[in-house]
């Protein structure tokens, strides 16, 4: 049984075709990395698998609820950290699961900063930390190393290791290189 | 807590702290004043036209709130979490409307004592208008609402607001300033007619904008 499977999916994105014909599927423990150029439709294809927009043509059965890390962090500046990702845990049913994600994600020293006050990496670490605090067994990563430095990549990446070990799995578009052992290599 | 009321509860407390309980009743003092300014100190004129100010009042402040609605969400990625979680967006926007009337309703029905006692209001006049405002109030918020998705990621968002929503807020108005137990009823039902519809609106424009 599959946690994601594309079936002939193609997108459009304002009245052009931006790739067709996708099939792939990701079980328990696999993963994917989607590369291409700029504007090639990654983006556009995380969203589909996320269930936020439809496809042209084809079929997504994705086993519900998926955890998404998108381009916007979507957390409110006015809060500390903590209370900010709270928010999104208490509706994934699991608010003591935010420590150890903010621990994994290397930010546990600011949990009691105001969202505002983040830099843009640590802004990104909190939308990571949320997709790990989500216990989702699907992961879907649009451009997770953006803004990232080295040792948070490398968290990124030991996260995803222990997520596909605990039976999840990962979709994850990125230009910079990440380490996935074993994924399968999505070039469009 | 359940889904519907965490979204429910934050709309109240983003409200609450970034002056969205505050500014609309400031606004409604404020056209509260202009009025006695305008057609002058005449007691009697006043008290007659004080419940179809304090309404013309309320509509004018319904509007203070309604760029920051739906708006920062969409742009913050907000929304597009919320779908990510496979929650309805009538639903949504449902929560966001009782969030938001919670922080718009009550103070305003508090602010319009203080505007009776400005235009000299007597005070059958004012539970009239109270209970007007307490029926009229949950469909102004649910307007609100539809109309901050319907605008949201415009630029000029809170003039196109205006033209959107006001016409829409024509009947409140009318039956809320109205006199007698028809008003009351017919404020009721389009209340209500707003409070069921609008918020399949809103989660279609949302729902739109994601695509």
């Amino acid at each position: 049984m599959s946690l994601l499977a594309f079936h002939d999916v193609a997108c459009d994105r304002g009245g052009r075709r931006l790739f067709a014909g996708l099939s792939f599927a990701l079980g328990p423990g696999e993963a994917a990395l989607l590369t291409g150029p700029n504007g090639i439709g990654k983006s556009s294809l995380v969203r589909l698998a996320a269930g936020l927009s439809a496809p042209a043509a084809g079929r997504i059965d994705r086993e519900a609820p998926a955890a998404l890390a998108a381009e916007a962090a979507a957390l409110d500046t006015e809060l500390p950290l903590a209370a900010a990702l709270g928010f999104w845990a208490a509706l994934d049913g699991g608010r003591e699961r935010v420590a150890p994600a903010l621990a994994a994600m290397g930010i546990g020293h600011l949990a009691e900063v105001p969202v505002r006050f983040l830099s843009t990496g640590q802004r990104k670490r909190a939308a990571l930390a949320r997709v790990v605090a989500s216990g989702a067994r699907l992961w879907l990563l649009d451009e997770p190393a953006n803004g990232l430095d080295t040792a948070s990549v490398a968290a990124l990446e030991a996260a995803i290791d222990a997520h596909r070990a605990g039976g999840g799995a990962v979709l994850v578009a990125s230009h910079v290189p990440i380490a996935l052992p074993d994924a399968q290599d999505l070039r469009l | 807590m359940s889904a519907f009321a965490a979204i429910a509860w934050r709309e109240l407390r983003r409200a609450w702290v970034g002056g969205g309980v505050m500014l609309p009743v400031a606004f409604f003092l404020l056209v509260s004043i202009l009025f006695p300014f305008a057609v002058g100190p005449d007691a009697k004129l006043l008290g007659r036209i004080a419940g179809g100010v304090v309404w013309s009042a309320a509509l004018l402040a319904a509007l203070m709130p309604v760029e920051r609605l739906v708006g920062p969400d969409m742009e913050a990625g907000v929304l597009d979490q919320f779908a990510a979680r496979g929650l309805p967006d009538a639903g949504v926007a449902l929560a966001k409307t009782v969030g938001h009337w919670l922080g718009f309703g009550p103070p305003l029905m508090l602010a319009s004592v203080i505007a009776a006692g400005l235009l000299g209001m007597d005070g059958a006049t004012l539970v009239r208008v109270l209970i007007g405002l307490a029926i009229g109030t949950p469909g102004l918020a649910a307007l609100a609402v539809a109309t901050g998705a319907l605008t949201a990621g415009l630029r000029g968002a809170g003039a196109v607001a205006g033209l959107v929503m006001l016409p829409l807020a024509l009947p409140l108005l009318i039956f809320g300033a109205g006199e007698g137990p028809g008003a009351v009823k017919l404020l009721g039902a389009v209340s209500l007619l707003l409070l069921a519809g609008a918020p399949f609106v809103a989660g279609a424009a949302m729902r739109m904008g994601r695509g």
